[in-house]
């Protein structure tokens, strides 16, 4: 036993030797395992931050997110009710809230009662001992974000003023705050808003605290439960960029692995005569497998720690909320990240080992294979390797296939992601094939020219050197493919998301009067304002088609807002037809549901009778889960009389927008649900978008150089085995100079042929992220945008790298000493 | 178990002003500003049932060891603390400067439910009127009719409910309430830290509890402890062991153990006759020794014990009915029935703070 190992122990030290002789190879597997571990982690990590960022502003106490009881009429009522409910065992707690002006900007004042509020409504609930204390007694405290604090020009420990002159407690700092909030106890409030015992509403906590009375029982009709909404389309959205991040964070981890793949088939190579002589010594093919796995499971985990400890810097680096990240990551005081965390290692390690073993599965095979005394041969690897490649043409066929049986037969998300992955396995195993092929009509062509016999050499050694190089070629191959494919995506996204959020949420304030009767008198007393205001009114209703219930909208007539609407096909005229009220838009989720196009006619029944609707287009209604058809708005009227006509929606120029909100929430007591400040929320999505997309840039810039170093490795390791093809080119004349010229040529054309192949296949994939993968997940489809100068940058750096990557063996050759070349005469095999 | 995030930590708002780290949640912090407990003020009813905004800390707890239609033991528990956040006047509505704190719990041999209610005074939503006696918090409640004995402190209707489980309770008796050390002045150093405390522990108990979704008819015998002070506790003081006993005979028998820095501690006691005749117990003749310990998560509590009382001839073991008595809540501590074995038979309950 102990014998056993002992000889386990000496075949293990025999292995690792051969690093200390290869020093760059170990740096490049290790290199390539830390990158594909970073780019994974770093990704999650940031997908993370973006998704805390969202929760953070949609969970600000309750948001719609939260249950609430609010009066029948909107406005604020006795805190009596608060303490009846409570005592009849519901777990609710008060919200005073209002618009209020601080130094000209409107911002929101919250009210809250520390004690019962309910854990899920953000992080101020979590005030420890200390805090709550300073909040609960004199002098009080204004908990404020710290960008709130910038944009309204203050300090920490100001007493912001408010237009009624009363002041508000000391501002402190609270990082998890939404911006454009300041938060006070309820009492403090009440005094500054003037409204003693009031409040505007009550959150119900998701969790109950026991039996409780029914609501009528304790306060009648006088309080009305407004449930939870579902997710908003801004977060479907957010959802759906997250899963094309995470796509990209798969695909940066394979192009790490296929680092990983070509370092480890240089390797076994190169350590053939040791494997070799160590079967001839008497290790069993199963000890020299066994110890190689050891050897490859050690480097994994130290390859996987140390990458995703730098996919966190990475990620922390990225942001610029550094200190939110590292919060994240290293403190314990967050509950749910804490029970996350060690299963987030373990899951990031395992994924890096099966990584680095799925890798290296080509290389055992190979060993297995291999005969002792083949071993010994060079030639017999060579042949393996043509008989492999042969094989992988074939194969490459296969995955195809399946790949297009992704696309025709799956329809769940995980056949979306399987057509990502057999496209890029199979672009990847058809390289070497394609670019043979190639090279091999260049070379005829080549040939016509008799007086050319360089050129000819030139083409007919590239494709010699094409099994060497395939595995770093196809890095190069996937990384410049994956990210076209994520650039395509991003751009597509940023260009979609920003036009639809400027197109569906053009007016700036979104309101919702209490009845028809207010939002009539709302419209008259915005036609007195001194401002330039457009006022859209939008009526919906519910109605049933195809057996599904759907929505829907009326269309405000208003040439803006016409020209805006987010049209994705159109039958002539659509608009002209609309305004006769027989036309309908229908949105692309009910369309794909059921197959509705331009020119189709549905019934839609109303509350007199059918509505028969001719289909004029279909439009993007990014993020709603339910189907929408949109029509004339006067003609909605008609035919639901019934409708409420209470929501408006107005444009205004963008500074006027904090005053005239404050003012309609004023002079008609809206609540915060009632009235939506849209230009706040197109400010901060986009903010948290352009992060992520900065994000992107530099992970792209990450995956590239992986790639280069790949390819400068496998030069490396290739540049002394290419001696004896040199020495006799330099034996017959050809100067250094020329030949190193001729070498970098042959490299950069081949990088060249590789990353040309590589922007099809990149369409491909962000096509495949945006309408395969995204439709699949959510119902709907993001217009793939090409961006051409995108393109044409990225196969510049891609080139650079490679240039980069090319020179430093050549360098080497140009430098080298007549003598070492005609030492390969010498010891001519 | 579910806990809410934001007592996480939260020590009690006491222990998290200045006066952090001050004994057991804060209660050996400075008293300045809070009215002194005093030896030789009388106390009187019903007033003193009702709240001491002017003191700092005061509770109203009630502990019940019940036996239920099923055969099973059961025990009880139902507490309310008022703290203040700020010695001075108490002020109006949201202003006050009061914070309740109810605690409560079923125990059966295999179970321990309980639950937390965290309430702001001044508003309504927890206190305590002093006649007719009324404390709650929520919809807890501890409530006497309309014309109840002062004297007595019953009958009392006891309610708490959580999502797991449920009390009601009606406690009764006719014997008058009973004073704690020197006519209610009850010491707990030898450094004049000391707390107003008087007792009922004649209660008979009768009523419904339901566990777990499972209702069980119990019947037992319940005590009410009163207790409130400015600091009750010297600042090396870091925690306690007190017991309340329901002895087989009648008699009824309260012990506590202060336990100092220095290893040493405060013992006290006191021996209730059966008629209701209380006589105080001296430290010497008190020994309280654990006998076996209880690891719960990182607390280790001891929750089996030897007491002895010389001059009365004691001399038990007592033995939790369910040793996972813990009190997850904000300020977490070991509480729960317990059965009497030994020179005197009997059931009672065991609190032990600070582990």
């Amino acid at each position: 036993m102990s014998g056993g190992l002992a000889r386990c122990g000496w075949v293990l030290k025999t292995l690792l030797s051969h690093w200390r002789g290869h020093p760059m190879q170990l740096a490049t597997l290790l290199v390539g395992l830390i990158l594909a571990t970073a780019l994974w982690s770093g990704v999650q990590a940031l997908n993370q931050q973006a998704r805390q960022s969202y929760a953070r502003a949609a969970a600000m106490f309750g948001g719609a997110r939260t249950a609430t009881l609010v009066a029948k009429d909107g406005a604020a009522f006795s805190q009596d009710l608060f303490i009846a409910l409570r005592r009849a065992g519901w777990a609710v707690s008060p919200l005073l809230e209002e618009r209020v002006q601080i130094n000209g900007r409107s911002v929101r004042l919250v009210g809250i009662e520390p004690l019962t509020l309910p854990k899920e409504t953000g992080a101020v609930a979590r005030m420890d001992g200390g805090e709550l204390r300073t909040f609960l007694m004199p002098p009080y405290q204004t908990r404020v974000a710290r960008e709130t604090l910038v944009s309204l020009g203050l300090h920490e420990g100001e007493r912001p003023q408010l237009r009624n002159g009363q002041s508000l407690p000391p501002l402190a700092i609270s990082p998890a705050l939404a911006p454009g909030v300041l938060v006070v106890d309820i009492g403090i409030a009440q005094r500054a808003l003037q409204k003693p015992n009031q409040i505007s509403r009550l959150l119900v906590a998701r969790q109950p605290l026991g039996p409780a009375s029914p609501l009528s029982e304790v306060v009648g009709d006088r309080l009305q439960l407004v449930a939870p909404q579902s997710e908003s389309g801004l977060e479907q959205l957010t959802d759906s960029f997250h899963l094309n991040l995470t796509a990209f964070g798969f695909l940066s981890f394979a192009v790490g692995l296929f680092i990983v793949n070509s370092a480890i088939g240089l390797t076994f190579e190169q350590r053939r005569p040791m494997f070799r002589t160590m079967r001839a010594c008497g290790v069993s093919a199963r000890t020299l497998n066994a110890m190689l796995l050891v050897e490859l499971v050690a480097l994994a985990l130290v390859a996987g720690f140390v990458g995703m400890l730098a996919g966190y810097g990475m990620a922390a680096l990225l942001l610029p909320d550094v200190a939110a990240t590292l919060r994240g990551l290293y403190s314990a005081e967050i509950p749910g990240e804490l029970t996350l965390r060690p299963a987030w290692w373990i899951a990031g390690l395992a994924m890096t080992m099966a990584g680095a073993v799925a890798a290296a599965a080509t290389g055992f095979i190979k060993l297995q294979r291999l005969s002792i005394l083949a071993a010994a041969q060079p030639d017999a690897w060579k042949e393996l390797q043509q008989r492999w490649l042969k094989r992988q043409g074939l194969l490459a066929v296969l995955v195809t296939g399946i790949a297009i049986a992704c696309l025709l037969f799956g329809h769940s998300l995980g056949a979306g992601f399987a057509l990502l992955g057999t496209l890029l396995l199979a672009a990847a195993l058809a390289l070497p094939v394609a670019l043979g092929l190639l090279l091999q009509i260049s070379e005829r062509w080549a040939s016509r020219y008799r007086r050319q016999p360089l050129l000819q050499w030139a083409f007919a050694d590239s494709r010699q050197q094409l099994s060497g190089l395939s595995l770093a070629l196809m890095a190069l191959l996937l990384a410049v493919a994956v990210n076209v494919g994520v650039s395509t995506m991003v751009g597509s996204f940023r260009a979609t998301f920003v036009t639809w959020l400027d197109d569906r949420l053009m007016a700036d304030v979104y309101l919702d009067a209490a009845s028809n009767e207010q939002a009539a008198e709302i419209a008259q007393w915005l036609k007195r304002r001194p401002e330039q205001i457009a006022i859209l009114p939008g009526v919906r209703a519910e109605t049933r088609v195809a057996g599904q219930t759907i929505e829907l909208m009326g269309l405000a007539d208003n040439a803006e807002y016409r020209r805006r609407w987010p049209l994705l096909a159109a039958a002539p005229d659509a608009w002209r037809s609309i305004a006769q009220g027989d036309a309908a838009f229908v949105s692309e989720q009910l369309s794909r549901r059921a197959g509705l196009k331009p020119g189709d006619t549905i019934s839609v029944a109303t509350d007199a009778g059918h509505w028969p609707l001719t289909i004029a287009g279909i439009y993007a209604d990014y993020g709603n889960p339910r189907g929408q058809l949109a029509v004339d708005g006067d003609a909605l009227v008609r035919h639901f009389p019934k409708t409420p006509r209470t929501r408006l929606a107005l444009r205004i120029a963008p500074p006027q927008v904090s005053r005239l909100v404050a003012d309609l929430q004023n002079t008609f007591h809206l609540g915060e649900r009632q009235i939506a400040d849209q230009s706040e929320v197109k400010a901060e999505s986009k903010r948290i978008f352009d992060k992520t997309f900065a994000v992107t840039a530099a992970l792209n810039a990450f995956t590239l150089g992986v790639a280069a170093i790949a390819l400068l490795t496998s030069l490396l390791t290739l540049a002394g085995a290419r001696l004896p093809q040199l020495a006799p080119l330099w034996a017959m004349g050809v100067t250094l100079p020329r030949l190193s010229a001729i070498e970098l040529a042959k490299t950069m054309m081949l990088a060249l042929l590789t990353a040309l192949l590589a922007v099809p296949l990149g369409l491909a994939v962000g096509w495949c992220l945006v309408a395969v993968v995204n439709v699949r997940a959510f119902g709907w489809r993001i217009p793939l945008h090409v961006f051409p100068s995108q393109l044409v940058e990225l196969l510049a750096i891609a080139m650079v790298a490679a240039l980069i990557a090319a020179a430093v063996p050549l360098a080497k050759l140009f430098r080298m000493p007549p003598a070492r070349l005609i030492r390969v005469f010498a010891n001519e095999r | 178990m579910h806990r809410r995030a934001f007592v996480q930590g939260l020590a009690w708002l006491a222990a998290a002003g200045p006066a952090r780290a001050q004994g057991f949640a804060g209660l050996g912090g400075e008293a300045e500003g809070y009215a002194p407990v005093v030896r030789g003020r009388a106390l009187t009813f019903p007033a003193d049932h009702g709240a001491h905004p002017q003191f700092r800390i005061e509770w109203w707890y009630v502990t019940a060891n019940l036996r239920g239609e099923d055969g099973e033991a059961y025990g009880v528990q139902w507490t309310l603390f008022r703290q203040a956040m700020a010695p001075g006047s108490e002020g109006q509505g949201w202003g006050s400067r009061q914070l309740w704190m109810g605690h409560a719990a079923v125990t059966s041999a295999r179970q321990h439910l309980f639950a937390e209610r965290l309430a702001r005074g001044g508003v309504g939503q927890a206190g305590v009127e002093a006649a007719p006696f009324h404390a709650f918090i929520d919809a807890w409640e501890l409530r006497a009719p309309e014309g109840a004995s002062a004297q007595t402190l019953a009958p009392l209707a006891l309610k708490a409910s959580s999502t797991d489980f449920r009390i009601d309770l009606r406690l009764d008796t006719t014997r008058p309430v009973v004073l704690q050390g020197e006519g209610g002045y009850s010491e707990k150093s030898t450094r004049g830290q000391a707390s107003y405390y008087y007792s009922q522990p004649f209660f008979t108990a009768q009523g419904e509890i339901a566990l777990a979704g499972r209702s069980v008819g119990v019947t037992g015998q319940a005590w009410l402890d009163r207790e409130w002070s400015s600091q009750p506790l010297a600042p090396d003081q870091k925690g306690w062991d007190w017991m309340s006993l329901h002895l087989a005979s009648g008699d009824k028998v309260m012990l506590f153990r202060l336990r100092q820095d220095d290893g040493a501690d405060y013992r006290s006691g006191n021996w209730i006759d059966a008629d209701g005749t209380a006589h105080a117990l001296a430290a010497s003749d008190i020994a309280m020794t654990p006998t076996a310990w209880t690891t719960i998560g990182t607390h280790v509590v001891p929750t089996s014990w030897r007491v002895a009382i010389a001059s009365r001839g004691l001399t038990i073991s007592i033995a939790p009915l369910n040793p996972q008595s813990w009190m997850g809540t904000s300020i977490p501590y070991w509480e729960g029935p317990v059965r009497i074995e030994g020179s005197h038979g009997g059931v009672g309950y065991l609190e032990a703070t600070g582990y």
